[in-house]
């Protein structure tokens, strides 16, 4: 793990892990602590450290297919407000089979079956997420959720 | 937490059974949950009481699994429910609009009363 700030104020953690889900707990433990020093309400560090969970698995499960040995990288990035709201930024990066950003979709939560609620939880708890193939191959999910108003937590 | 712990007890009452889960349950523990709850759903309780009292945290493999469960026992006219959980948990189930979907209550006596 590897901890960096700028100027600006902005920090950041980098985390480079294997695809063995047994290290989703290590990165969930880092990216809760970050989201509580950023400020977010308890239930949005619940719903951060969940949406980045689910982007894992679903590295490890369809990007790596189940093998456990490939590269997975995180970057938390605090956003330091002076230009805009303040949040966190989170950016995974892997080395795993490439899939059309367009047909990453949740599905139709009136049909309540097991399996792919993971994108849905990704898109309802983030307010940005964006997905890019990279040109050096794998792909590259970008999430950003900003730190509520007091006025809208309450409301 | 190891993955052992996962399954902290369970208890036969009145012909259902209690499951009382425990740590996190995630991809890397949602298989093992699966094959426990089989073990026990096979057994045909007319009512699956499942305690999240000690469940830290829960992602969409594990409420696939819960999913799963409930379907089974739903085919044999069986009742489940989910009793204490946590903020975080709850979380999850309000997000997937699960909450819905599951019987839910504060307390084991609750569930078996309803």
């Amino acid at each position: 793990m590897t901890q960096e700030s700028d100027q600006s104020g902005s920090r950041a953690v980098d985390l480079s892990i294997l695809s063995d889900p047994k290290n989703l707990g290590v990165v969930r433990a880092a990216a809760e602590k970050m989201a509580r020093q950023e400020g977010f309400a308890p239930s949005d560090v619940d719903g951060i450290v969940l949406a980045i969970d689910e982007a894992l698995a679903n590295v490890m499960k369809h990007g790596y297919e189940g093998r456990k040995d490939r590269d997975i990288h995180i970057r938390l990035e605090a956003l330091p407000g002076n230009q805009g709201r303040l949040g966190l930024q989170v950016t995974l990066r892997d080395r795993g089979r490439q899939v059309d950003p367009t047909c990453i979709k949740g599905r139709d939560l009136k049909d309540v079956r097991p399996g792919g609620l993971g994108v849905h939880i990704i898109q309802t708890v983030m307010d940005h997420v964006e997905y890019r193939c990279l040109e050096e191959g794998g792909m590259q999910l970008r999430m950003v959720k900003y730190v509520r108003d007091p006025a809208e937590t309450t409301s | 937490m190891t993955s052992d712990s996962l399954v902290k007890d369970v208890q036969e009452r009145k012909g259902g059974a209690i499951v009382v889960l425990a740590g996190e349950i995630d991809y890397n523990q949602s298989h093992k949950l699966l094959v426990t709850l089989n073990e026990v759903v096979e057994k045909r309780p007319t009512r699956l009481v499942i305690d999240l009292a000690d469940v830290e945290h829960m992602d969409s493999s594990g409420l696939g699994t819960l999913v799963k469960i409930f379907q089974q026992v739903n085919a044999y006219k069986g009742k489940m429910a989910l009793v204490a959980m946590n903020d975080r948990v709850r979380n999850a189930l309000e997000i997937t609009r699960l909450d819905q979907f599951f019987a839910i209550h504060q307390t084991v006596d609750e569930a078996f009363e309803a």
